[in-house]
């Protein structure tokens, strides 16, 4: 808050000072450049000694996002996606931004450099994060139209378009980009190929064992993998587009070809203005990332450092914070990068550390393959077996964390090295390295360069659980693979501080929410009385008592306000109503999918006319009566059900809207029925009490107008089905769902929404939304597809039946509260007269009624106040 | 013995809700009546309904609770907890509740209401 504050006096008076600034310009506006912006501009706002006017020139149309899940646009994400950042986020910073703004000239002399357009820019120092191009093998025929590459969304939206008008790809080069290149291609629906010049897929990272079982374990998937194969030329094809003609004399025919052999550093501008440039490219940098010339500095996979290219994303950022480092004066350098990787490629692990291909001088290697189950484990170590030197993990990577840790921090290996990677036996000991035995430099998130000692002071800095260590110090914000890891230093450093991890729910229940749920179902308890009778002690309190309530009400689905349960319920759920500011209340029913009747339209007018209720519009498209009072309720729900309406829960912590866009019904756009869908989900889950409040919503195309993605449960239909994500949501601290499972028909998609749902119940914490429920599981969004759409815990059918449970006991609370004498009862404000609250009193804007403020209620003389709906209103308008 | 002048009836113990409150109305006061159920121990508190931070007649609506060995109420609106005993607000030493004397005869519950009720 008070950064942006700062920002913008600054830019209040941005003419008067810009003088003195210090001129930074940035070329190329990759994950590399857009790094470097946001460091640069942290020093500027802790560094009060500088002051930087920030320029950025990229030659693309948009700014930076995420090419590192660049693929992921093929599953459904969109630009916005992956956007790393906005144009607004940029003027916020005060940074001055320009795209499809390509450099050509720079003269180091005057200090300034040229865009296309003719716009001069000076600088004081500039950046070159120009990144790199893929390299196309200069073969005969690679300039045809169906011929492209893989590196921009641009690019992307090529290989998308090509591919629709294709039925087989091939993808030139088997390395780690080429076959992330191929599954784009088998998502699209196409027969793939890989065409590889060495005898094996990623040469690089994998040695010949691993390369073998790699190979077969992507033929499994269906992609045709055909190494050492050299294309001599592209020429029409018989049955396809064209045909690749091999130097063996083999051929294939194909409709379109990816290239994706290598990359080739964008170091054109550095030639041409006389900057050194390496024998074989990339633009000579020094352990400061300076160039040649002293002004200038390149970061990222331009740079050449050491006589190496780093085509990772973790070193060029490292190389962002030195060069932003040295332009602030500080003392960061870049100094080499570990370039060890774990990924998985079409759903099959693979990761490489160090010295992969034992080339160091008396290398030893231990090797354990599992054909049968496609895994291939290799250890390199040193002539002592005492250090690991490098690692090859293929079809299992459970042991990279472990093993890295080991390379990079020279921790003295066991006495049998081969341990760490043989199949545990039952009495062996836990050959994973406890976060104990980690060093405070060991680096724990290398994307943001992240050490256990940082995270140690991010808990002497007050953070004390995972989601605030995660956002103040971005460790596991990257790639997301060292999340296992962090969790097990953080957890060893709260059990370290004698911060006994505590979960208890409050003071009268030694127990967390997860643990009290499952001993309400498996001790089989209907009642708080006797759930506190057995396991707690005192009263309970506002904490305990409404969840439990909300656990009893999800294992057994009791009518909340029977006896035994109306005492546990926070005053929404007591009063089936939320409570306003002055203590009326507001009515809400449920108006599934957003689909309403113009004869219930008329109803809902007819009852907020003889109520005098104030009446809006939600933002979960269902329409909410303001100002009843609690005597009010019972007939304001009696006439809404004999018209069909039923409770809408917005005052419990269950189901509260399905939002829909119109779909294919009548939209132009849509491509399945979202109105219905929504309805039948409404329908199906409404009820259900979960540890916070859940919103769903159905988008009919694409386009998204229903914003599912802002939702617990977001659904997209595709042409094929529905695309389903989990775990977003608005609010306060909004978070994108993740996609969770593509393309499902209707029966798959209830069955993984009531498994991620009653898992959801089992396990989150109290008034804990599932966004961070996702943020807080160990393993994040890939063990709940494990646990979802793998049933790996065996408990899918449980869940299933949990949920049927639910759904088969559903009643309308507010039927079986007007219907009940008993529950009427407690809609009364006076227990012995039927007179009403006389401090509950509204005044007149905008044609309908508002709470008085309290200047108000002291102007108005008590007497006069007789009954609210007949006070004379127009004699309130004060002021 | 109590004189019996400044006692009202304010209801019968059949309105009254294990561990909860409702609210009765006498010379014009609201005043809210909690009966508290614990391992058989029944107790009846009275205390102002009017909840001053949340400037509303809403405390008989608030969730009982216990803290150490006091009784209290959070206030629906913001939560605030009240003593049943004292009236005083635990979590704000400037708020303080007027409380009532309350007695069950029979079956009816009575209040004692100031002087000038």
């Amino acid at each position: 808050m008070g950064f942006f504050l700062r920002k913008t006096q600054v830019q209040g008076i941005k003419m008067s000072v810009d003088i003195q600034k210090y001129k930074i310009v940035v070329v190329g506006n990759g994950m590399v450049g857009h790094h470097f912006v946001e460091q640069i501009v942290q020093q500027d706002n802790t560094n009060s000694a500088v002051d930087y006017a920030i320029t950025v020139l990229s030659a693309e149309p948009r700014l930076a996002y995420d090419r590192v899940h660049l693929s992921e646009y093929f599953s459904g994400k969109t630009a916005a996606d992956l956007a790393l950042t906005t144009p607004q986020h940029y003027k916020e910073l005060g940074v001055d931004f320009h795209v499809n703004a390509r450099v050509s000239h720079i003269d180091k002399i005057a200090k300034t450099v040229t865009v296309a357009s003719g716009k001069v820019f000076a600088y004081d120092k500039l950046v070159l994060a120009t990144g790199s191009f893929p390299f196309v093998p200069p073969i005969p025929g690679n300039d045809q139209p169906h011929c492209l590459v893989y590196r921009t969304i641009e690019d992307l939206e090529n290989i998308s378009a090509s591919a629709k008008a294709s039925k087989i790809g091939v993808v030139v080069g088997g390395g780690l980009l080429g076959l992330e290149a191929a599954n784009a291609l088998r998502e699209a629906g196409l027969e793939t190929h890989v065409v590889e010049f060495a005898p094996q897929l990623m040469a690089v990272q994998v040695d010949g064992g691993g390369g073998r079982l790699l190979k077969h374990k992507i033929e499994e998937l269906g992609v045709k993998v055909h190494t050492q194969k050299a294309t001599q030329n592209i020429v029409a094809g018989d049955s396809c587009r064209y045909k690749m003609c091999f130097a063996d004399g083999d051929s294939l025919e194909t409709d379109m070809i990816l290239f994706s052999a290598g990359i080739r550093p964008q170091d054109s501008l550095a030639r041409e203005f006389e900057l050194t440039i390496g024998e074989r490219g990339g633009i000579v940098i020094n352990n400061h990332c300076v160039t040649s010339d002293p002004d200038i500095y390149a970061i990222g996979e331009c740079a050449l450092w050491n006589n190496f290219i780093f085509g990772l994303v973790a070193p060029g950022y490292t190389m962002a914070r030195a060069a932003a480092s040295h332009i602030s004066g500080g003392d960061v350098t870049f100094l080499g990068a570990d370039m060890s990787t774990k990924l998985k490629l079409m759903g099959v692990e693979v990761g490489s550390i160090g010295d992969a291909h034992a080339r160091g001088q008396g290398a030893q290697t231990y090797t354990y393959e599992d054909q049968p189950s496609g895994v291939y484990k290799k250890i390199v170590v040193n002539p002592e077996q005492t250090l690991l030197l490098g690692a090859v993990l293929v079809g299992d990577t459970s042991e990279y964390d472990t093993l890295l840790q080991y390379a990079l921090n020279g921790i003295e290996l066991p006495e049998h090295p081969q341990s760490l990677i043989l199949p545990a036996s039952a009495d062996a000991p836990n050959k994973g390295l406890g976060a104990d035995a980690l060093p405070d430099s060991a680096t724990i998130c290398s994307c943001h360069n992240v050490s256990k000692g940082d995270i140690i002071g991010a808990f002497d800095g007050g953070a004390c659980d995972l989601a605030t260590i995660k956002s103040c110090t971005k460790a596991s914000t990257g790639c997301g693979g060292c999340s296992a890891l962090l969790k097990n230093v953080v957890d060893c450093e709260l059990g370290k501080r004698g911060v006994e991890v505590k979960k208890d729910i409050c003071e009268h229940f030694a127990y967390s929410r997860q643990e009290l749920f499952h001993m309400v179902k498996v001790g089989d308890i209907k009642t708080f009385e006797d759930l506190l009778g057995k396991h707690g002690h005192g009263l309970g309190c506002e904490i305990c008592k409404p969840a439990s309530g909300s656990i009893l009400a999800s294992v057994w689905n009791d009518f909340v306000l029977e006896t035994p349960h109306v005492a546990l319920q926070d005053t929404n759920d007591t009063y089936l109503a939320n409570m306003q500011k002055n203590g009326s209340y507001s009515v809400i029913p449920r108006i599934a999918g957003g689909e309403i009747t113009p004869d219930k339209l008329i109803i809902l007018g007819q009852v907020a006319k003889t109520y005098n209720l104030y009446t809006k519009i939600t933002g979960g498209q269902r329409i909410v009566l303001f100002g009843a009072r609690v005597e009010q309720l019972p007939p304001i729900w009696e006439a809404l059900i004999a018209a069909g309406f039923e409770t809408g829960h917005a005052y419990a912590k269950s189901l509260r809207t399905v939002k829909s866009c119109v779909g294919n019904t009548w939209c132009r756009y849509g491509v399945q029925d979202s109105v219905g869908q929504a309805i039948d989900l409404e329908n199906r889950y409404k009820g259900l009490r979960t540890p916070h409040k859940i919103k769903f919503a159905v988008s009919g195309c694409t386009r998204e107008c229903a914003e599912a993605q802002s939702k617990d449960i977001g659904i997209i239909a595709t042409e094929n089905g529905w695309n389903l994500y989990v775990c977003g949501n608005g609010g306060m601290k909004p978070r994108h769902g993740d996609l969770f499972a593509t393309d499902l028909d209707d029966a798959t998609l209830v069955k993984y929404i009531d498994r991620v749902l009653m898992f959801y119940v089992a396990t989150a914490d109290r008034l804990q939304r599932t966004s961070v429920w996702m943020e807080n599981l160990e393993g994040g969004l890939a063990y709940l597809q494990q646990v979802v759409i793998e049933d790996s815990l065996g408990l899918g059918d449980e869940l299933e039946r949990q949920m049927q449970h639910v759904t088969d006991t559903y009643q309308c609370e507010w039927k079986t509260a007007v219907e009940n004498q008993q529950s009427r009862q407690r809609f009364r404000q006076f227990v012995n007269s039927d007179e009403t609250d006389k401090q509950i009193v509204f005044v007149q804007e905008r044609e309908q009624i508002r709470p008085a403020t309290a200047q108000e209620l002291q102007n108005i003389p008590e007497h006069d106040v007789s009954d609210t709906n007949d006070i004379d209103i127009t004699t309130l308008e004060l002021v | 013995m109590t004189n019996s002048t400044s006692w009202t009836v304010a209801c019968s113990a059949n309105d009254l809700v294990d561990n909860s409150g409702v609210c009765a109305l006498i010379g014009g006061q609201q005043i809210a009546i909690f009966k508290v159920s614990l391992n058989g121990v029944k107790q009846l508190f009275a205390i102002s309904n009017w909840d001053p931070i949340g400037l509303a007649n809403v405390l008989y609506r608030g969730l009982l609770c216990s803290v150490a060995d006091k009784t209290v109420v959070a206030s629906p609106l913001y939560k605030q907890r009240f003593c049943l005993l004292s009236g005083q607000c635990i979590d704000d030493e400037n708020q303080k509740v007027q409380v009532y004397p309350i007695r069950l005869e029979g079956q009816n519950v009575f209040i004692q209401m100031p002087c000038g009720h």
